[in-house]
């Protein structure tokens, strides 16, 4: 009968996921909360097995905001903190959710831009950069999702002088989205738009965009490290989480953050305190 | 007199504004076979559903109880037989699983069913591919097979061909020299002239005629009955 | 765009012809988790449809009504209600199942039960109006004859059976608040798109669109297979 086959073949693709999540959840893991631009820039596929090797320990990202990574944290549903806004990391230490912020590595913001570039922005400064995209009214994408991005180039706008808040230069545009998203819409609309390295070198849909703005030491993006603090949330594997943040700022951890390279440049500088 | 099997007294059903039976007062003996007689519309399928005991109305229906205050058996057969998609067999099996018959009991009574209406050798087909007659059939089968005490029917040869029809009437006036006591619905006069023992007809839904098979169809009739049934038949009594 | 799409086919190809095993890993977890959440829902759901179809009770056409709207719920919705239910900080945090593929079964489950309740509602309804007054003359009660209902009509719940499968296997919303997308314990086929196409790559993403599609056209298919030597078998018998 129709229905008997049916059930035993849901019934078998039942039991082999079940068995999936069964196995799983017998291993050693951690749920570590980071940003998606930290995701898609690789390094998570470069360091964690470096990791898994020398602790057996899983380490499970879920990649969001930098805003939503801290909140996931304070409700207790991620064990670690890996993300890159010290101004919000030391917040949540203060509030009591998390243990120690740890420095780990830097990386830099770039702007990128028409290869055409009409607003003239090409250089190593980021304060007249952006002062010249206001001032022609040039098209720019702001992530405007709270993220570690997105507190970065409110900072560099104020240090141009422009405050986007009060009035946006026109060709403004937010779209309250991750930094790939924000590329193809600036990639689509010839747009400028502020980005982390990482994501843009992992970038495939570039259509006529370049890089135009780097190397300006503002532009550096600095990364914490924080476990979760088991007196908020008892359940939080804060063991196997300090196992991690002490990995990652060892000599073996910081070496492992260096070697990751894409078409032979570093994407990562490692800078934790010796 | 004897106890009525089941009776009706000043029954009236409403479906909305519209008025199926009106004042109704009907009451159903051992042994007598009823044909309800009428036109479209006149209330023969809402009588038989009452008399059934399927209905809301207004008035009072009564039957006679065993020693446990159960109603006597009953079943009904349809115009056109629902059959559930399964072979014959199980479609019997079901009717009697549906009767509370005890699991033991239920495979031989459902074979006698089967062989009591001919279609032994059909057990295992679907039962929806059967012909109409066949279907029917089946339909007696299914009511036979709980021994009912009362088998309502609802034009039961509406859709038949002449020789379906002829084997159905044969097999209701076997069950009721069974016993049963029957109750149908009919378009067919000559039909109730052959199986019947007592006629009523109906009208707008009320019960304006009741009388025995012989009386009905050798005497004269109030006006709109034997208009009716000189419509029928072509002939008035 | 017409360059797009022939990289995007070319994408497709070399995936399934690659056997890559990161891919055959997710598809493997979409296929239990959707087909996880499916038998659940047909389970309770069409149970709930069918006794709905045939009980009547005071409020019976507000809970239809109620039903149907169900019917659009976004799964962005049910992943947010979900998330909240089972965060630590929810009232079923202790269970520990958040960002694991349970949690994105019991996410879906909610997702497409009420699609499997109101299309077998409406499947029964129909089949009650018609023949619910006989099922009643012989003895059944509302359970006996939703029950009868239900197997009288398998051949179309296969159907509605599909078709909660195709909106699980297809949505991205619940599993990807509820799971977190994370690689190798809760990627799955529409996550994987979605991740795709943020960091741009969108021949990749669009390759693994039309590999998800075939996977649910090659199970239509088998479906279909399997009733058409169901029907013909029953015919044989008839002879």
């Amino acid at each position: 009968m129709v229905p008997l086959n049916r059930r035993i073949w849901i019934a078998g693709v039942c039991l082999a996921g079940n068995a999936v999540a069964v196995a799983a959840a017998q291993r050693r893991f951690i749920v570590m909360a980071s940003t998606t631009s930290t995701e898609q820039s690789g390094l998570f596929a470069h360091l964690l097995p470096a990791f898994k090797a020398a602790s057996g320990i899983d380490v499970r990202v879920i990649a969001l905001g930098t805003g939503q990574a801290l909140d996931a944290a304070r409700r207790g549903d991620a064990d670690v903190l890996f993300v890159h806004d010290p101004a919000a990391e030391e917040k949540f230490v203060a509030e009591g959710f998390g243990l120690k912020r740890l420095p780990v590595m830097y990386n830099d913001f770039v702007l990128i831009g028409p290869k055409a570039d009409p607003a003239r922005v090409a250089g190593k400064d980021i304060a007249p950069a952006l002062a010249k995209v206001a001032a022609q009214g040039a098209p720019f994408i702001s992530r405007g999702d709270k993220s570690g991005t997105h507190a970065a180039e409110l900072r560099y706008w104020k240090l141009s002088s422009v405050d986007v808040a009060a009035s946006a230069p026109k060709g403004y545009q937010a779209c309250g989205c991750g930094m790939g998203p924000a590329l193809n819409i600036a990639a689509s609309s010839n747009a400028y738009v502020l980005a982390d390295r990482g994501t843009w070198l992992n970038f495939k849909n570039r259509a006529d965009l370049a890089l135009l703005v780097e190397g300006d030491a503002r532009l550096f993006n600095q990364y914490g490290v924080m476990v979760v603090n088991p007196a908020k949330h008892p359940h939080v594997k804060a063991a196997l989480a300090q196992a991690f943040a002490d990995w990652v700022v060892s000599p073996a951890g910081q070496a492992s953050i260096a070697g990751y390279r894409i078409g032979g440049e570093p994407l990562f500088f490692p800078n934790a305190a010796r | 007199m004897s106890t009525a099997l089941i009776e009706v007294r000043h029954a009236s059903v409403r479906f909305g504004a519209l008025t199926a039976l009106a004042e109704v007062n009907f009451s159903l003996h051992a042994g007598e076979r009823v044909a309800l007689v009428g036109a479209n519309g006149s209330g023969k399928t809402t009588l038989l559903r009452l008399l059934h005991g399927q209905l809301r109305f207004v008035g009072e229906r009564s039957a006679a109880l065993d020693g446990q205050g159960r109603e006597p058996a009953q079943a009904m057969v349809f115009q056109r037989p629902f059959l559930l998609r399964l072979s014959v067999w199980h479609n019997l099996l079901l009717a009697l699983w549906l009767a509370r018959v005890p699991r033991a009991r239920r495979a031989g009574l459902a074979l006698q069913a089967l062989q009591r209406v001919g279609l032994a050798d059909q057990r295992d087909r679907p039962a929806r591919v059967l012909s109409g007659g066949q279907q029917q059939r089946l339909a007696l089968a299914r009511a036979w097979a709980v021994r009912p005490r009362v088998l309502f029917l609802d034009e039961p040869t509406a859709s038949l061909d002449p020789g379906a029809k002829r084997e159905v009437e044969q097999l209701i006036a076997e069950f009721a020299q069974e016993g049963m006591a029957v109750v149908m619905s009919t378009h067919n006069l000559g039909q109730a002239k052959r199986l019947a023992t007592r006629v009523v007809y109906l009208e707008a839904g009320r019960l304006i005629v009741d009388a025995p098979t012989e009386t009905f169809f050798n005497h004269s009739l109030p006006e709109p009955a034997a208009a009716f049934v000189k419509g029928e038949l072509g002939w008035s009594p | 765009m017409g360059g797009g799409f022939a990289d995007s086919l070319r994408a497709a190809w070399a995936l399934v012809t690659g056997f890559d095993a990161r891919l055959a890993e997710i598809v493997g977890l979409s296929l239990g988790v959707s087909a996880s959440a499916c038998a659940l829902a047909a389970g309770f759901g069409m149970a709930a449809g069918a006794w709905l179809a045939v009980a009547r009770f005071p409020g019976h056409r507000a809970v239809v009504a109620a039903l149907n709207t169900l019917l659009a719920l976004p799964s962005v919705v049910v992943g947010l209600v979900v998330y909240l239910l089972l965060s630590r900080s929810g009232p079923l945090g202790a269970f520990g199942i958040l960002f694991t593929p349970r949690a994105m079964v019991v996410a879906q489950t909610i997702l497409v039960l009420p699609v499997v309740a109101a299309l077998t509602r409406q499947l029964i309804a129909d089949a009650w109006r018609g023949n619910g007054e006989q099922l009643r003359s012989m003895g059944a009660g509302v359970v006996a004859s939703a029950a009868l209902l239900l197997l009288h009509e398998r051949l179309a719940l296969v159907t509605v059976v599909l078709t909660a499968f195709g909106r699980a296997i297809s949505e991205v919303g619940a599993v990807m608040i509820v799971g977190g997308n994370i690689d190798g314990v809760t990627r799955v086929m529409t996550t994987a798109i979605a991740l795709e196409t943020s960091k741009g790559d969108l021949p990749l993403a669009l390759g693994l669109g039309i590999v998800l599609l075939g996977l649910v056209g090659a199970i239509n298919g088998l479906i279909a297979l399997v009733q058409r030597w169901q029907g013909a078998h029953a015919q044989a018998a008839g002879q």
